[in-house]
């Protein structure tokens, strides 16, 4: 019977190449190996000329197996030792083809030729692309009739858990489960045996019977590594029937089968696989820090993800009637994207909502579903575990902020890969920021900051700005430009946040948030406000300092846009002490950054008019005029500035530069007039200087006047080469050029 | 209302006191299974690496069971009790159980938590334990495994000593009363210097009905003038200043507590008052 099993298999077709492989070996390999390629696509013209030769002659060592009579020696057999050399040399060179498989496990395994040479074919079966089921299926029932010595037995078992990812599909092979157990009485096959049924196992596999066996091998041999990673598999299907806590040292449960194989396969499947890209698995850092001994449960721990027990045992119970066992796919076996996508019907959150933090596909999973009491889990454990290990919250903890910070670190990534904010992180710093210090993971918490949901929460002065602002204040300039960044990504998260979900909420007519729209548009205000009131007192405090300008102007930079880029109708412009500053100051980055926004500011005061005209927007959301006029006043006075310089007369703002000929008379200053226009300025007189060396190179005189007229036109294009964007988008919209106007008009 | 087989058993032992986040997916019906699994599982972490299978008999029996007078509103849930026994190796037939841990969970008007939370979930904030920390620690990784909460140590504030303090000295006890003690602590020296203040139970209840003003309410002004009055008196015999030491313990004859979170009951009358107290402190750590 098994002769005529093995006789007809090779002609099958391989059908439906990993039709079902639902393990994890199957999936990790997925998206590596292609076995519909061939493996001549890959190979190098030399390589190739050199196997065709070969190829020719598997065959008749194939035919040569296939039809090998009983007990033939080794010794004085030349046809035997060609044809196993060609087999071994081939299998080197670039693995055996799926056909070739029945044949030689079944030479290899009945007990035909001699053990050398049994071992010698174990060792040449390397596959060049999968290994057909209907081979192993006819390998396994020669194994058996227990013809073979147990040194091949166990070569063959070492074989199978080596290529057992390369194995085309696995239903057959699962179903012999119990043949596999059944040899776990064998001593020697045990580890092997242990490891395969590792490698078998689901959840259907796993019986009461079983389990007792098990236990009673584990009594008879003590605790055996094998037996304990099957065990513990068995836990993880049955938690209702085993239980089995394995010792933290032990790592490895099974013997790295080394054999002839792994280095060859690997071979084979880099020269296959040279140029094709290989899929990143995501990580958001799972790295844990290694555990410290300190008392239970005050140790601040990330759960490991497990599978939900309490509801197995309902599962078990409905069992009877309605569900199959392997209804739920256990979270832990979960380590692919397509994993995820395919198991998501039956997918079920961990034991312990925790052990997401560390796991993006879970929080993939998080974010597909509407559960409150998902959510609800997470945010117990997290604010427990914030409020309980925070270092400067609880005396006692002051020795463990490496770890402390860690976790925030973890719990930044979460929210960055969620790109949303966590309600307990929100209430951490709400609770935590007044007892602060500023330099204890300063990093992650300015980061929290910056996720804090957008909400109309009226208490965000006293729990947020108030105390932030006393460490503003009272910090370096550095710590002041972080906190100004922060709050930048904190108002650009708020305009992303409200841009999808005002559109989502439009579909449903309702808001499902218990807050209106103008309250959070309020909140959006209050923040701009006070970011500039921050940004005008430190400018005093740290004498203007072109750092902090630069992270000022970041936060405008997004400001001036919001209504264009994000819809939002608010346009707030920056205070007089933000902006006067800027535009006298030293630095031509500063200066020209000034120049794109206000340019920017134009752009949505312009769309926003227009709208406003045909009567688009919601009256109730309409600028003030109080907007448009200081925006006035600011484009007067940065005009009057840099071009007509004539800011001492015509600047129009209460806190401008409108001073009396008298008074600047005093200075001594002779052209007071011109000394802020593009070529005095004293952030473009370097520029200008430059420009004149170039112009005039034998004049060393400096005589800037000479830069009018034409030569003003072309200092102007020096000064856009230069990099001065913002500048060129500034004069071209806001200026109107009489010259340009007439040269164009000629 | 409480039965006295429960509260023999709750009196005069010192309870560890932990707060507990909700329970996702307790079910009651299921008090016999988590036993069974919970005494393989204890089995499994006090031999590392042995499975065990779940449901024989082993050494260690788990009790799961609810105690359902033990609770203040109809919102509670009843309380759940979990009991560790060890059978004597030596005398099996005998089947000679020795309790060797026990802990419980409760809620006792515990209505601010469980009114916000969905159905899936089973609200006991506070949980108390008595036995060996070792055992504490697996029965609440299991716990926190099975049913996704939380538990932290329920540590006493002094301001909430005082509270207990006044509160338990207006209490009326009828037998003959030992005296009310108060444990201060002395911050900042090289050694650990406790100051022991012990007071006769009628006087100290004598100075509380002076202070207090409505009976049945209790304000932050009157307990704070109470403790005051205390510290006065000392001071004129001791010229000791109690204010600027640490409050550590309180005992009464209603019960006595520790800062640390250790809580003794002594009177059954009283048990619930106190729980109420202990359970509105566990819900204001959890929220």
């Amino acid at each position: 019977m098994l002769r005529r099993k093995s006789s007809k298999t090779p002609k099958e077709p391989l059908q439906g190449r990993q039709k079902s492989q639902s393990d994890l070996s199957a999936w990790l390999k997925r998206g590596r190996i292609d076995p519909e390629k061939s493996v001549q696509d890959h190979q190098s013209l030399g390589d190739q000329e050199n196997d065709s030769k070969q190829e020719d002659s598997l065959e008749p060592a194939l035919s040569y197996f296939a039809k090998v009579q009983d007990h033939v020696s080794v010794k004085s057999n030349s046809a035997l030792q060609r044809h196993l050399a060609t087999v071994e040399s081939i299998a080197l060179q670039r693995g055996l083809p799926p056909e070739a498989f029945n044949v030689l496990l079944s030479a290899a395994l009945s007990d035909k030729l001699a053990d050398t040479v049994n071992a010698r074919l174990l060792k040449s079966l390397i596959p060049d692309s999968v290994i057909p089921e209907t081979s192993v299926v006819s390998a396994v029932s020669w194994l058996c009739v227990s013809k073979c010595s147990s040194n091949i037995q166990v070569l063959f078992l070492r074989w199978l858990i080596t290529v057992f990812d390369l194995i085309d599909h696995k239903e057959d092979l699962c179903a012999l489960y119990g043949f596999f157990f059944y040899y776990l009485q064998d001593e020697k096959m045990c580890p092997y045996i242990c490891h395969v049924l590792y490698l078998l196992t689901r959840k259907e596999n796993v019986k009461p019977f079983r389990v007792r066996r098990l236990l009673d091998l584990q009594a008879k041999m003590g605790m055996r590594p094998h037996l304990q990673a099957l065990l513990s598999l068995y836990k993880l299907f049955c938690p209702e029937l085993v239980s089995i806590t394995l010792p933290a040292k032990t790592k490895i449960y099974f013997k790295n089968i080394e054999g002839p194989w792994k280095a060859a396969i690997k071979t084979i499947r880099q020269r296959k696989l040279e140029n094709s890209p290989v899929p990143q698995p995501l990580f958001l850092g799972t790295a844990r820090p290694e555990a410290r001994k300190r008392k239970w449960n005050t140790q601040l721990m990330i759960p490991a993800t497990s599978t939900n027990r309490s509801h197995l045992e309902e599962v078990r119970e409905k069992n009877h009637y309605l569900y199959s066992t392997d209804e739920y796919f256990p979270v832990e076996l979960l380590q692919t994207f397509p994993q995820l996508l395919q198991n998501i019907h039956h997918l079920e959150f961990p034991s312990q909502m925790g052990s997401v933090l560390t796991n993006p596909l879970l929080l993939h999973y998080m974010n597909c579903t509407k559960d409150e009491s998902v959510y609800l889990r997470l945010y117990y454990w997290l604010g427990q575990t914030l409020q309980e290990e925070c270092t400067w919250c609880v005396v006692e903890n002051s020795q463990n902020e490496e770890e402390f910070k860690n976790f925030l670190e973890i719990l930044c990534r979460v929210q960055c890969f969620l790109h949303e904010g966590l309600a307990p992180c929100e209430e951490f710093l709400y609770r935590s920021l007044p007892l602060w210090d500023g330099l204890c993971c300063r990093s992650q918490v300015l980061r929290l900051v910056s996720w804090i949901p957008l909400n109309s929460f009226s208490e965000m002065k006293s729990y947020l700005y108030d105390p932030l602002a006393l460490l503003f204040f009272t910090s370096s300039l550095y710590f002041k430009c972080s906190v100004l960044e922060s709050l930048k990504r904190l108002l650009q998260n708020w305009l992303n946040w409200q841009m999808v979900h005002l559109d989502s909420a439009a579909d449903f007519q309702t808001h499902s948030l218990n807050t209106t729209f103008s309250g959070l548009v309020n909140t959006v205000a209050e923040l701009i406000h006070f970011v500039g009131m921050i940004s005008t007192a430190s400018l005093c405090l740290e004498s203007n300092h072109t750092f902090l300008l630069y992270f000022i102007l970041e936060f405008y930079e997004t400001v001036c846009d919001m209504y264009l880029k994000y819809n939002m109708p608010l346009l707030i412009m920056p205070p007089a002490g933000v902006f006067y500053p800027v535009l006298l100051s030293m630095d031509p980055v500063n200066l020209n950054q000034l120049c794109y926004i206000m340019y920017r500011y134009r752009a949505n005061l312009v769309a926003a008019k227009e709208n406003e005209r045909s009567k688009k927007e919601i009256q109730q959301f309409r600028f003030t005029s109080e907007t448009y006029q200081e925006y006035n006043q600011y484009i007067t006075a940065m005009v009057g500035c840099l071009w007509t310089s004539n800011v001492f007369q015509k600047d129009t703002h209460p806190q401008g530069l409108r001073m009396d000929d008298e008074l600047l008379n005093k200075t001594t200053v002779k052209e007071f007039k011109t000394s802020f226009n593009i070529v005095y300025h004293p952030a473009m007189i370097g520029y200008a200087v430059q420009f004149l060396q170039q112009a005039w190179p034998d004049d060393t005189t400096f005589n800037f006047s000479l830069i009018k007229g034409k030569k003003w036109n072309w200092y102007l294009e020096y000064l856009y080469s230069k990099g001065l964007e913002g500048l060129k988008v500034f004069i071209e919209s806001s200026i109107s050029r009489v010259s340009q106007a007439s040269r164009n008009k000629a | 209302n409480l039965n006295s087989q429960t509260t023999a058993f709750l009196l005069c032992k010192r309870w560890a006191l932990y707060s507990v986040t909700p329970l996702y997916k307790f079910s009651r019906a299921h008090l016999k299974a988590y036993a069974k699994l919970l005494s393989a599982y204890i089995a499994t972490e006090k031999q590392k690496g042995v499975a065990v299978e779940v449901g024989v008999e082993l050494d260690i029996k788990v009790a799961v069971s609810s105690l359902p007078d033990l609770k203040g509103s109809h919102q509670d849930e009843a309380a759940i009790l979990v009991q560790i026994s060890l059978r004597s190796q030596a005398s099996q037939k005998m089947s000679e159980e020795k309790l060797v841990w026990s802990g419980w969970f409760c809620s006792v008007c515990g209505d601010d938590l469980s009114k916000n939370v969905p159905a899936d979930f089973i609200c006991l904030p506070v949980f108390l334990a008595n036995g060996a920390e070792s055992y504490t620690s697996i029965v609440g990784s299991w716990f926190q495994k099975t049913f996704d909460c939380c538990f932290h140590r329920l540590a006493i504030s002094p301001l909430n000593l005082s509270w207990m303090a006044a509160m338990w000295t207006g209490c009326k006890v009828e037998e003959n009363t030992s005296a009310i003690e108060l444990v201060f602590s002395v911050p900042h020296l090289p050694q650990s210097l406790d100051i022991s203040y012990a007071i006769h139970p009628e006087d100290a209840k004598a100075l509380w009905d002076t202070v207090q003003k409505t009976p049945g309410e209790i304000t932050q002004e009157e307990v704070d003038v109470f403790m005051d009055c205390l510290y006065s008196h000392f001071h004129r015999h001791f010229k000791i200043h109690l204010s600027a030491t640490k409050l550590v313990k309180v005992s009464t004859a209603i019960a006595s507590a520790h800062c640390d979170g250790i809580i003794k009951f002594l009177q059954s009358q009283y048990i619930t008052e106190v729980l109420m107290l202990l359970t509105e402190l566990a819900i204001s750590q959890i929220q």
